[in-house]
């Protein structure tokens, strides 16, 4: 687990404190406090996003630093709504893709589009649907902008939900059979806790991306329809419109601060609770550590609040299981006829067809009317700015992070020390620091065409920089020995010790980058400063200005082409390379 | 059966249990050929074979993980109410994110016991397997002896009237697997588990002489049962007895009896004899193998029990060994022991290159594939083949993972004769290297 890496063996006196003695009673009313001033929070924040959406022109987002936490606040509650939209959807489309063959020829593939399709380009389709389904509130505006976030982080977590359940070690699998588990057992007691350490790790990356959306979809304007939700996108917009260079810093001051805490009080808990279903049979040394979770497990009232809180949960799994056992369910459905199975097959896939020609014929006859072949080719043009500017920086930012991170890699102290930061970089939403560098640009009058692109890995970059980091680390120490035995120095040394050790985590980080540089392309193409708009010419600011002007339309042309870049592109490269590292170069 | 026992239903009965692998329409593998077994009240039975002769497949259908293709698996009615089975696995498979005790408790959990109730008697066979102290570790935290207790505490926890064992101490080392196998002995001997029967799977011919009361032996591909030995040696059993040594050997010879060898041994299968599935043997292990029958104090001819004694091998890892150097012509199995060819005597006489000729050809002479293999590079102008093309042969007789490991011998065997080379990266045979 590349991630998980963390200050593992870092000093932590209050987690030693309490391992030595009994639970001291600070802990408990610590942790009620904690838990009582979430929820508040939560409340407060529900009850605001209910107001109808007069209320919001009434009170327009200000830069006033008081409602700062107010915005952030909002902000956070959106992402976290998003991921409990998207934990719903892994668990039961994935599920739905495990066990039937049928869902999944289906689900498989379309997850896999999903996954590369550039999310922001959704926003103008949504923001209509949504604001129509709740006309008035407030809430229609909110739906979008968390059904924006949903789309950043549901595909992955489905996809490895769906992974996980189909590589159910096959004896835990039997033992579960064997004592006739009912399917709400099995899955409580064998798929979730098995499929937990990937999902977690697969929400982690989800909403390090998600940040970034959240950023981008508060301030939507969708043809002449223009919503500031309050928030800290809101809050960044307001201040760029207004060019107010401190309120900007203040915006990027508060988000890191939501990023710590939010990598403090949820994330380091719950990868420290995940430890424990990790599927391996010796125990590792490097244990991921969180010191609000040992808070929370050594309280004493929490304990005997979670169990509270199983006993109806208990109840319900003994009434549905409370019939008498079946001894030895030998088989548990007769098949049915072979034939009959053909003939249902056929009849799946006649229907599955049908729905595909409807959906060509709707594309075509929606597309057809408003687009000529010449927009086509133009976008395809467009297209190939944007590969190449991504192809450029992913190479330039391999060039410029796989040695540093080498060397960080192969000195255990600085990875100790460097590799949270890194991750944090990597989780902070870059274009929130857009401002900076427009504002530069703009002064120094470079040329957009050269100087927006940066932006686009910007974000991205530190996905290769900790991937590498944990790829150098994990080098064993025999190899490296045997390296020095024999006075491996220079080339020799990077092409037969370093950059093999590395590759399966580099392809890892640069696969995650390039795919997040697509995506950021639509906000780092096109930007303003003020009333100065910068434009670098690509398929990003074609769709952003699609956005802005509300021609769906070419909003959905040019998200179609993005998206046939960026499955292309996985195909051709990341995909055959990926399969290279795992034959290959696998450290076994 | 004599009439001495009285007369009382059996546990279970396995009546003509047959077992396909594979698809309907492809290449079937045939694991289970007409097998029946009847197990009774108060016998251990071990079912001793090697790894593919089906005897776990036949344990899966008893414990209902499997439906055999056709034959039946019978309970027979019985006055103290339904047989019910409970299994312990090789792996342990135990669940990794739950305590001793809550794995323990798993099944009467899944029974819909009430948490009281559950809690004691799971307290109760962990007292009685020796587990005490350890009720709130996790597995992770265990030695595999350890596991395997939780494994047995959490079977019989159930009180499953058969206990099923499948290679419940191969994957443990020696001397736990001894102190396990006498513990389990002890608790049965003393009547102090709640179980009628037990139904055990091995491959080690010591284990299934020292605790089971009756032996079915396996013959593989297909699996059959070739012969049942009744075990009447006194518990406790010592393995240095005279008598217990005796029947060891004779298993052996059972084992290696010409008839018992995989059945497509010499070209039956159509196809030049291609369809034979090859073990991924070692040239080194084959080698090794050579010099020490051909060394004192064997000279020539060891029997087969004494060099699995020696070497520290299981009968299931000295089989395929074996076999392969009796493909080769290196060697030959009689009454259960291992003889040298003349060839073979050379070979441990000789130096690297020189067995290295010899291996080559023994391999070309005798190994259908290599030959095969040999001849289509040697046609080419190329001299190139992709390993793809032989791969799908092989696949129209076995499934694709033996395909593929047969493939792998045979690769391997070549390389260290140097009758031809194969490339990895582009999955591609050639003669560039060889010759």
């Amino acid at each position: 687990m590349v991630f998980l890496s963390g200050d593992l063996k870092a000093t932590r006196p209050i987690a030693r404190f309490l391992n030595t003695g009994t639970v001291p009673k600070w802990a408990d009313l610590v942790a009620f406090l904690l838990l009582a001033a979430c929820a508040v929070l939560v409340v407060r924040g529900a009850e605001d996003m209910s107001q109808p959406l007069a209320a919001l022109h009434a009170t327009p987002v200000t830069l006033d630093p008081a409602r700062l936490p107010e915005y952030a606040l909002r902000t956070t509650l959106r992402m976290f709504l998003a991921l409990g939209a998207s934990l719903i959807f892994t668990f039961t489309v994935a599920t739905l893709a495990a066990k039937s063959r049928k869902a999944e020829l289906l689900i498989v593939p379309a997850l896999d589009i999903l996954q590369s399709v550039p999310v922001l380009g959704f926003l103008t389709f949504t923001v209509t649907f949504f604001m129509g389904l709740f006309p008035g509130r407030q809430l229609g505006v909110e739906c979008a902008a968390i059904f924006a976030i949903f789309t950043s982080q549901a595909w992955n977590m489905a996809f490895s939900f769906y992974q996980s359940l189909r590589t159910i070690p096959a004896d835990l699998d039997e033992v579960s059979r064997q004592f006739g588990f009912s399917p709400w057992r099995r899955f409580t007691r064998l798929e979730l806790p098995f499929a937990t350490p990937s999902l977690v790790w697969n929400v982690m990356m989800s909403m390090s991306g998600g940040w970034f959306f959240v950023v981008a979809s508060e301030a939507i304007t969708v043809g002449d329809t223009t919503v500031t939700l309050p928030g800290i996108g809101s809050w960044l917009s307001v201040a760029i419109a207004r060019q107010d260079m401190k309120a900007v810093a203040v915006g990027v001051g508060a988000m890191a601060v939501i990023i710590v805490l939010y990598d403090q009080l949820v994330f380091r808990p719950v990868v420290a609770w995940a430890d424990k279903f990790r599927f391996e049979q010796t125990a590792s040394q490097q244990r991921p550590a969180s010191w609000l979770y040992d808070l929370l497990r050594r309280a004493a009232w929490t304990r005997s609040l979670s169990q509270t809180l199983a006993k109806p949960l208990a109840s319900l799994s003994r009434a549905t299981a409370g019939l008498p056992p079946v001894r030895l369910p030998m088989m548990r459905l007769p098949k049915p006829h072979p034939a009959l199975g053909r003939v249902m097959d056929l009849l799946w896939l006649t229907l599955v067809a049908v729905t595909l020609a409807g959906g060509v014929w709707l594309l075509w006859s929606f597309l057809s009317a408003r687009l000529t072949f010449g927009d086509v080719g133009e976008v395809s043009l467009l297209g190939l700015a944007t590969l190449l500017r991504v192809v450029v920086l992913i190479a330039l930012a391999s060039l410029i992070w796989v040695p540093i991170g080498v060397w960080i890699g192969l000195r255990p102290a600085w990875a100790e020390r460097l590799q949270p930061i890194a991750q944090f970089l990597a989780a902070f939403p870059a274009n929130v620091m857009f401002p900076f560098a427009v504002a530069t640009i703009v002064a120094l009058r470079l040329n957009p065409n050269i100087w927006l692109s940066p932006l686009m890995v910007f974000g991205t970059q530190w996905y290769i920089l900790f991937n590498v980091i944990a790829g150098a680390s994990a080098i064993p120490s025999d190899l490296k020995e045997a390296a020095g035995m024999f006075g491996l120095k220079g080339w020799q040394w990077w092409r037969q010790v370093a950059i093999p050790g590395i590759f399966p985590y580099y392809v890892t980080g640069a696969l995650t980058a390039s795919g997040g540089s697509w995506n950021a392309s639509i906000v780092a193409e096109a930007v303003s400063w003020g009333h100065e708009h910068l434009e670098a010419a690509g398929l990003g600011s074609y769709i952003a200005k699609a956005t802005a002007a509300g021609d769906s339309a070419r909003v959905a042309l040019g998200v179609a082409v993005m998206s046939v870049f960026v499955i292309a592109f996985n195909r051709t490269l990341w995909r055959p390379m990926y399969r290279y590292a795992e034959r290959r170069l696998r450290l076994a | 059966m004599t009439c001495m026992t009285p007369v009382q239903a059996p546990l279970v009965e396995a009546k003509a249990v047959r077992h396909l692998y594979g698809k309907a329409e492809g290449a079937n593998l045939l694991v289970l050929d007409n097998v029946d077994l009847t197990l009774n009240e108060n016998e251990i039975v071990g079912l001793l074979g090697r790894s593919g002769s089906g005897k776990s497949t036949l344990l899966r259908s008893i414990a209902g993980l499997i439906k055999p293709t056709a034959g039946q698996i019978v309970f027979p009615p019985r006055p103290e109410g339904p047989t019910t089975v409970s299994m312990v696995f090789q792996s342990f498979a135990l669940f990794p994110w739950l305590t001793v005790l809550q794995n323990v408790e798993v099944g009467l959990e899944a029974k819909g016991v009430r948490p009281d109730q559950r809690r004691k008697r799971a307290l109760a066979a962990i007292d009685l397997i020796g587990l005490d102290g350890f009720e709130n570790a996790y597995p992770k935290e265990l030695s595999g002896g350890m596991r395997q207790r939780v494994g047995l505490a959490r079977a019989l926890v159930v009180d499953p009237s058969i206990l099923l064992m499948d290679e419940p101490f191969s994957a443990l080392d020696v001397l736990t697997a001894e102190t396990l196998r006498t513990d389990l002995l002890d608790l049965w001997s003393e009547g102090r588990m709640p179980i009628k029967s037990i139904l055990m799977v091995t491959h080690n011919i010591e284990e299934a002489v020292l605790m089971c009361d009756r032996i079915l032996v396996f013959s593989s591909n297909p699996g059959r049962v070739v012969s049942t030995i009744k075990v009447d040696l006194p518990q406790p059993r010592n393995r240095q007895d005279p008598a217990f040594r005796d029947l060891v050997e004779r298993i052996y010879a059972q084992m290696t009896r010409p008839d018992q060898a995989p059945a497509a041994r010499d070209g039956v299968f159509p196809g030049m004899g291609l369809g034979m599935v090859l073990p991924r043997v070692s040239t080194n292990v084959m080698a090794g193998l050579i010099e020490t029958v051909h060394a004192d104090p064997f000279d020539g001819r060891a029997p087969m029990s004494d060099l699995a004694q020696d070497l520290q091998y299981e009968a299931d890892e000295l089989f395929p060994i074996a076999e392969t150097l009796q493909l080769l012509r290196l060697a030959e199995m009689r009454e259960g022991d291992l003889v040298l060819t003349p060839t073979a005597r050379r070979y441990a006489e000789a130096d690297v290159d020189a067995r290295k000729s010899i291996f080559a050809q023994q391999l070309l002479a005798h190994v259908p594939l290599a030959a095969h293999v040999r001849r289509v590079l040697d046609d080419r102008p190329s001299h190139m083949a992709p390993a793809s093309r032989f791969r799908d042969e092989l696949e129209d007789f076995m499934s694709s993972d033996y395909a593929d490991q047969t493939l792998r011998a045979v690769t391997n065997w070549s390389r260290y004769a140097e009758a031809f080379s194969y490339d990895e990266g582009a999955d591609r045979f050639s003669l560039e290297d060889a010759v």
